[in-house]
C-alpha cells in the first residue's frame, strides 16, 4: 500500500508542478489543485497507513491516530477557499489584461 | 488564566463580522467602528507588554486543555512586541484611509480587521498547525486588500502574489505533516523537546521539515531567492494597504525567530541552528540585491519596496548572528523599519497626489504645492532609513555593527551593512532632489493637502525621534526578549501541569 500511495503522490505533484510552470491562469489553477490534493494526501498518510484501526486508544492493539485527519480536513476548506478566490482573480484578470498569460503579456516567441 | 491574551484576536474578529454583516452601513459609521477597534488593539497590546514585561510566559490554553494537547496561545516579550508593532502601524495606516482611500473598493475596512486579526494570531500561537491558519488567514485578506482599488497593475500584481504564497501554503503543510509524523505533537514547546530527543534516523527527515519550513517563512520575509514577488505587489498597492504591509514581511522574519530558536534552537542536537548557516551569506547577498533595486528603481514607490527587501536583508543578518546583543539590535531595528517603512509609503502617496499623472516617477513633473513641508518629512524618512545620526535606523544599525565580534563575520557584516546604507542614502537624495528641485513652473491645483492624510503620515514618520528618546527603556525590553528567547527551560516549563500562567 506504501507505494502505491507514495506513486500517486508523486504523480499528482508531478502533473501539479508542470501545471504550474504552463504559465497560463487555467493550468496554474489545477496545478494547485492537484499539488493540494498531493499535499492533502500527504498529510493524511502522517497518521500512518493503517486499515480496520479504531480511532480510540486502549480499544484495540493498532489505533488509528484522528489528528492528521482533522488537520486534512481543515486544510482542504482552507484550500477549497483559496482556490474560489484564485478563480475569480484568474478571470478578473483575463478581463482586464486580455490575455490568460499569468504575466498579463503574451512571451516574445 | 488571562483571557486578555485572546482579545487581540477576538477583537478585530468580531469587529471585522459586524462590518461584514453591515456592508449597507453608512461610511462614517464603518469608519468610527474600524478606527475605535484598532485604537483599542493599541491600548491592549500595550497593556499585553506590560504584562509580557513581568517576565513570565502567559499561556492561554484554548478549551482548558493542559498543553500540549490543544492548542495554546503564548504571549512572551517577543509576541508582545510585535503585537505593539502591529497595532501602531495598523492604527495610523488606518487613519489614512479612512480620508477616502476606504471608498475606492468595497468592504476594505471588514477586510481590514480580518488582516489584524490574523497577524494577532500569527503573532501569539504556539501551535505550528494554528501558525498555518493564521497565515491563511492574514494572507487571504491582504490579497483581497492588495487588489483593493483595481487597475490591471494590481491585478498583474496580485495573481503573481497568490500563486506563490498558494505553493508556500502546500509547503508549509508537507513541512508540518513530516514534523507532525516524526514528532507526534504540533505544539511548538513539545516539538522543541521531542526534536532534541530525536535519533540519529530521525534528525535528516526533520532537518528537510525544518528546511522546508524556512523556504516558507522566507518567502513571506521576502529574502534572496525569494523576494521578487514583493517589489511590483508593495509599489502597485494603496499607500495604507501597502504601509500595512510593512509588517507582512516581518511575520515571515518573525516566524523564522519562533521556530529557529524554539524548535531547532541550541538544544536541538543535531540539528542545533541549522538555519543560521544557510540564512548569514542569503542575508548579505539581500542587502546588496536590495539596494541595486533601489538605485535602479524607476518611482519612489518602488525605491521604498526595495528598501523594505534591504531592511529584511539587515533583520536577517541579525538573525543568523544568534547572539543576545545581534537579537536585541534586530528587534529595535525591526520596530524601527516597520514603522518607518509605513510612514514613508504614506508620505509617498501624499506625494503622488501633488504630481497627477507622474504619481512618484523619478522624472520632472509639476511643482509641488507644499514642497517645504513635504520635503522636511521626506528628509526626516530618509535620513532614518539610510540609518543617519540622530535618528532610529542609525542606533539599529549601530547595535547590530557592535554586536559582531571583530573577525571575519565583521568583515563581511560592515562593509555590506555600511555601504548598503551609503547606497540608500544615494537613492533617496536623488529621488528627493527630482521630485522636490527638478520640477516645472506650473502648480495641480486640483489636490489639496488633506490635514488627516498628513497627521497619520507625520504620526508614523515621528516615531522615528520618539524611538531615540525612549531608547534607553525599549533597549532594556529587547534585551531581556532576547534573553527570553534563548533560555529554552523557560518554554519548556508550560508543558508541566501548572507550569505557567
Amino acid at each position: 500500500m506504501e507505494a502505491l500511495f507514495a506513486a500517486a503522490l508523486g504523480i499528482l505533484t508531478a502533473s501539479g508542478v508542470y501545471l504550474l510552470l504552463r504559465a497560463r491562469t487555467f493550468p496554474v489553477v489545477m496545478g494547485l489543485t492537484l499539488i493540494s490534493y498531493a499535499v492533502n494526501l500527504f498529510l493524511f498518510a502522517m497518521g500512518r497507513l493503517q486499515t480496520g484501526a479504531t480511532t480510540v486508544i486502549g480499544a484495540s492493539a493498532e489505533y488509528a491516530d484522528p489528528l492528521p485527519q482533522a488537520l486534512v480536513l481543515t486544510a482542504i476548506v482552507i484550500g477549497f477557499a483559496m482556490t474560489a478566490f484564485v478563480v475569480v482573480l484568474a478571470l478578473r484578470s483575463v478581463g482586464e489584461m486580455k490575455t490568460d498569460h499569468v504575466d498579463g503579456r503574451e512571451s516574445a516567441r | 488564566m488571562n483571557h486578555g491574551l485572546i482579545l487581540p484576536i477576538v477583537l478585530p474578529m468580531f469587529i471585522g463580522c459586524l462590518l461584514l454583516f453591515g456592508a449597507r452601513l453608512s461610511m462614517p459609521v464603518k469608519r468610527s467602528l474600524s478606527l475605535s477597534s484598532t485604537a483599542v488593539l493599541v491600548l491592549l497590546s500595550f497593556w499585553l507588554m506590560w504584562q509580557a514585561d513581568q517576565g513570565v510566559l502567559q499561556v492561554y490554553a484554548l478549551g482548558n486543555w493542559q498543553p500540549p494537547f490543544g492548542i495554546i496561545l503564548l504571549l512572551d516579550r517577543l509576541s508582545a512586541l510585535l503585537l505593539v508593532a502591529t497595532a501602531v502601524l495598523a492604527f495610523f495606516a488606518l487613519l489614512y484611509a479612512t480620508r477616502g482611500d476606504d471608498e475606492r473598493g468595497r468592504n476594505f475596512h471588514a477586510l481590514f480587521q480580518f488582516q489584524l486579526m490574523g497577524l494577532n494570531g500569527a503573532f501569539l500561537t504556539g501551535d505550528l498547525f494554528n501558525l498555518f491558519v493564521f497565515f491563511e488567514i492574514l494572507l487571504i485578506a491582504s490579497y483581497s486588500l492588495l487588489l483593493h482599488g483595481g487597475g490591471p497593475d494590481r491585478v498583474r500584481a496580485g495573481l503573481h502574489y497568490v500563486i506563490l504564497n498558494l505553493v508556500g501554503s502546500a509547503l508549509f503543510l508537507l513541512a508540518v505533516g513530516v514534523l507532525y509524523g516524526i514528532t507526534g505533537t504540533l505544539n511548538m514547546a513539545d516539538m522543541a523537546v521531542r526534536v532534541a530527543a530525536a535519533n540519529a534516523d530521525q534528525a535528516p527527515l526533520l532537518g528537510a521539515a525544518g528546511l522546508l519550513l524556512l523556504v516558507v517563512f522566507g518567502l513571506k520575509a521576502a529574502f534572496l531567492p525569494l523576494y521578487f514577488w514583493l517589489p511590483r505587489a508593495y509599489a502597485s498597492a494603496t499607500a495604507p494597504v501597502a504601509a500595512l504591509f510593512a509588517i507582512m514581511t516581518k511575520v515571515g522574519l518573525y516566524s523564522i525567530l519562533r521556530v529557529y530558536t524554539l524548535i531547532f534552537g541550541d538544544d536541538a542536537g543535531m540539528l542545533a541552528n541549522m538555519a543560521q548557516e544557510w540564512l548569514w551569506p542569503l542575508a548579505l547577498l539581500t542587502i546588496g540585491l536590495g539596494v541595486i533595486g533601489a538605485l535602479a528603481a524607476n518611482s519612489l514607490h518602488g525605491l521604498l519596496a526595495y528598501l523594505v527587501v534591504v531592511s529584511v536583508g539587515t533583520l536577517l543578518a541579525g538573525l543568523a548572528l544568534g547572539t543576545p546583543q545581534a537579537l536585541a539590535a534586530v528587534l529595535y531595528y525591526l520596530l524601527h523599519s516597520t514603522w518607518i517603512a509605513g510612514g514613508l509609503f504614506l508620505l509617498a502617496d501624499l506625494i503622488a497626489r501633488q504630481r497627477g499623472e507622474k504619481a512618484t516617477q523619478l522624472i520632472q513633473g509639476p511643482a509641488l504645492q507644499n514642497p517645504h513641508l513635504l520635503g522636511i518629512l521626506f528628509f526626516v524618512g530618509a535620513i532614518s532609513v539610510a540609518g543617519l545620526p540622530p535618528l532610529s535606523g542609525f542606533i539599529g544599525k549601530l547595535l547590530l555593527l557592535r554586536a559582531v565580534e571583530p573577525g571575519l563575520q565583521a568583515l563581511f557584516l560592515w562593509p555590506v551593512v555600511l555601504g548598503g546604507g551609503l547606497a540608500t542614502l544615494i537613492a533617496l537624495s536623488r529621488a528627493g532632489s527630482t521630485l522636490f528641485w527638478r520640477v516645472g513652473l506650473s502648480q495641480l491645483d486640483s489636490a489639496e493637502l488633506d490635514r488627516g492624510r498628513l497627521l497619520a503620515c507625520i504620526g508614523l514618520l515621528l516615531l522615528s525621534p520618539l524611538l531615540v528618546g525612549l531608547a534607553a527603556p525599549l533597549l532594556t525590553y529587547v534585551e531581556a526578549t532576547a534573553s527570553q528567547l534563548l533560555d529554552l527551560q523557560l518554554y519548556r516549563q508550560i508543558l508541566l501541569p501548572g507550569g505557567a500562567s
